[in-house]
C-alpha cells in the first residue's frame, strides 16, 4: 500500500484532478493534497492521491552524496 | 524512470557498500529497525542485506498497515457485508487478510457479499454517489499516508449531501507504534530486541514531516534517519545511522529530503485534524492495545461514521496459535522462527497477516527467497 513510485504530472484538470504518467502507465489521480504541483512536476502518489512533490535540487544533492569520492583513509 | 533508476544503480550500491564496510567499528554490533514495510520490501527485493556489513542487523518493524489490523476489525467488516447487506469497499491488500473461522473478505465476496476492491477512497465515494439506494461503507485502513484521502472523501460526502456513505475508520499512527516498541520490555529491560536506531518512514514522513521523530531521538537517545524506499536510500540511511552510533549522536536526519520536510504536508495535516480525533486506545496485531495510537471520526462528522451507524462492537480475537506474526511485528522474531512460514503459510494461502501484504516481513522474505540465503549461509 505504501509502495508508490514517483509519477510525472502530465496534465491538470478542474477540481485538483490530474493525469499522471508512471513509467508509461497513465492514470487519473487527485492533487488535492499538493495543490501547487504543476504540469512537469514529479509527485509521490498514494492510493489515488499525490501526497508530496519531489524537489529536483534535493534529489540531486542526495545523488551527489552517493557518488562523492571517498576521502583517503587516514 | 526518473527518481527511480538512479536510486537503484548497482555501481553506486557497491560504492556505498564499501563506504559502509569502512564505517563500521570492529567488534561493534549495529541493530537498526526499519519501521516501514516499504523498507522491509526494498531490503528483501534488492538484496540490501547482502551488501551490508555482517555486523549490521536489520530488524523488521510493524509498519505494514494490513499486518497490524487485528482480526476482530476484519470480522466487523465481514459482518457489515454479510449481515447488514452493505456494499463494502476496501483496498486490495485487505481482501485476503485471514479473519475468524477461516474467513476473509474475499471469501465473504465469494459467498455473495457485495465487497469491492477500490484503488482510492474517491472510488468508494463514487460508488456511493452512483448507487443512492445502497448503503456503502469504506473500510479505511492505513497509516498517515492514507488518512488524508479518507478525510477528503468524508468532507466531500458532506458537501455533496450523500446519506448512504459511511467510513469504518481504522487509521493508525506511526509515532505511537514507535513509542510502544521503545517502551516494550523486550527493548527496554530484557534487551532481547537490541535497537540502536531507526530507519524512519518515507511516505508517512511526507505527510507528518520529520519533526515528530525528534522526541524519540531525544527521549530514548536513538538516532532516526528518514529514508526513501529505493535500495540506495536504505543503504545511505544505514550509513548515516552507523556514523551517528559511532559518534554517540542521536539526532533526526533526513535522507529523503527530496520529498520530506521538517513540517510535512500542512494541507494534509489540517484536513486530518478537521475530521479525526485520537482514540484513547486501539488494538494492533502484534502490539496489543496501544494508547492514543489510532484515529476516529469526530462527532461533527458522526453521520458518516460506520461505527455509529451500525453500532459496531469490537471483540478482540486471538491469532492462530502457531502464527508468529505478533512477535515478528514487534521485531522479536524473524519469519524463519515461525513453523508455519513457507510450509502451510505462503502468499497463496496466508495464515497470518505478515504473509498477506507485499510489505509484510513474511511475504517479502518468501517472495524474494531471502530465507534460502540464510539457510545457505548457515
Amino acid at each position: 500500500m505504501c509502495l508508490a513510485i514517483p509519477a510525472l504530472v502530465v496534465q491538470r484538470f478542474e477540481r485538483d484532478d490530474a493525469l499522471i504518467d508512471l513509467g508509461g502507465v497513465r492514470k487519473r489521480v487527485s492533487l488535492a493534497l499538493v495543490p501547487d504541483a504543476a504540469e512537469g512536476d514529479y509527485v509521490i502518489v498514494h492510493a489515488g492521491y499525490a501526497i508530496s512533490k519531489l524537489e529536483p535540487e534535493e534529489a540531486a544533492k542526495t545523488l551527489a552524496l552517493f557518488a562523492a569520492i571517498d576521502e583517503a583513509p587516514a | 524512470m526518473k527518481y527511480v533508476d538512479e536510486f537503484r544503480d548497482g555501481e553506486l550500491a557497491r560504492v556505498l557498500a564499501g563506504r559502509l564496510a569502512r564505517a563500521v567499528e570492529p567488534g561493534r554490533r549495529y541493530n537498526f529497525m526499519e519501521f516501514c514495510g516499504g523498507h522491509t520490501h526494498a531490503i528483501s527485493r534488492y538484496g540490501v542485506t547482502d551488501l551490508l556489513p555482517k555486523s549490521v542487523n536489520m530488524v523488521h518493524g510493524p509498519g505494514c498497515p494490513v499486518c497490524v489490523l487485528p482480526i476482530g476489525r476484519i470480522d466487523n467488516a465481514i459482518a457489515l457485508a454479510l449481515e447488514r447487506g452493505v456494499t463494502l469497499c476496501t483496498y486490495a491488500d485487505t481482501m485476503r487478510v485471514p479473519a475468524s473461522g477461516r474467513t476473509s473478505l474475499l471469501k465473504a465476496k465469494a459467498a455473495g457479499a457485495d465487497v469491492r476492491m477500490v484503488y482510492s477512497a474517491a472510488d468508494a465515494l463514487r460508488i456511493a454517489r452512483e448507487n443512492p439506494a445502497q448503503e456503502v461503507v469504506f473500510l479505511a485502513i492505513g497509516f498517515e499516508t492514507t488518512t488524508p484521502p479518507t478525510a477528503i472523501v468524508i468532507l466531500e460526502a458532506e458537501r455533496q449531501g450523500l446519506e448512504n456513505f459511511f467510513v469504518f475508520c481504522n487509521h493508525v499512527l506511526t509515532p505511537a507504534a514507535i513509542s510502544n516498541i521503545l517502551e516494550s520490555p523486550q527493548v527496554r529491560d530484557i534487551g532481547t530486541v537490541p535497537l540502536d536506531g531507526f530507519v524512519g518512514p518515507a511516505h508517512v514522513s511526507c505527510v507528518i514531516g520529520s519533526a515528530p521523530y525528534e522526541y524519540f531521538a531525544e527521549e530514548y537517545a536513538k538516532p532516526v534517519v528518514i529514508a526513501g524506499f529505493e535500495p540506495l536510500d536504505v543503504m545511505q540511511a544505514v550509513l548515516m545511522l552507523v556514523r551517528q552510533v559511532n559518534e554517540g549522536r542521536h539526532e533526526v536526519e533526513n535522507e529523503f529530503s527530496r520529498a520530506v520536510t521538517r513540517d510535512g504536508n500542512a494541507r494534509a495535516k489540517a484536513l486530518v485534524a478537521e475530521v479525526f480525533e485520537l482514540r484513547r486506545s486501539f488494538e494492533w496485531r502484534g502490539l496489543g492495545e496501544v494508547p492514543y495510537s489510532a484515529l476516529r471520526i469526530k462527532s461533527r462528522y458522526g453521520r458518516f461514521d460506520a461505527e455509529r451507524r451500525y453500532d459496531i462492537v469490537y471483540r478482540s480475537v486471538a491469532d492462530n496459535k502457531a502464527c508468529e506474526c505478533g512477535a515478528i511485528l514487534r521485531g522479536a522474531k524473524t519469519p524463519k522462527d515461525c513453523k508455519l512460514f513457507g510450509t502451510v503459510c505462503t502468499p497463496e494461502n496466508p495464515i497470518g497477516s505478515c504473509m498477506v501484504s507485499s510489505e509484510g516481513a513474511c511475504a517479502a522474505w518468501y517472495s524474494y527467497g531471502r530465507f534460502r540465503d540464510e539457510e545457505a549461509a548457515a
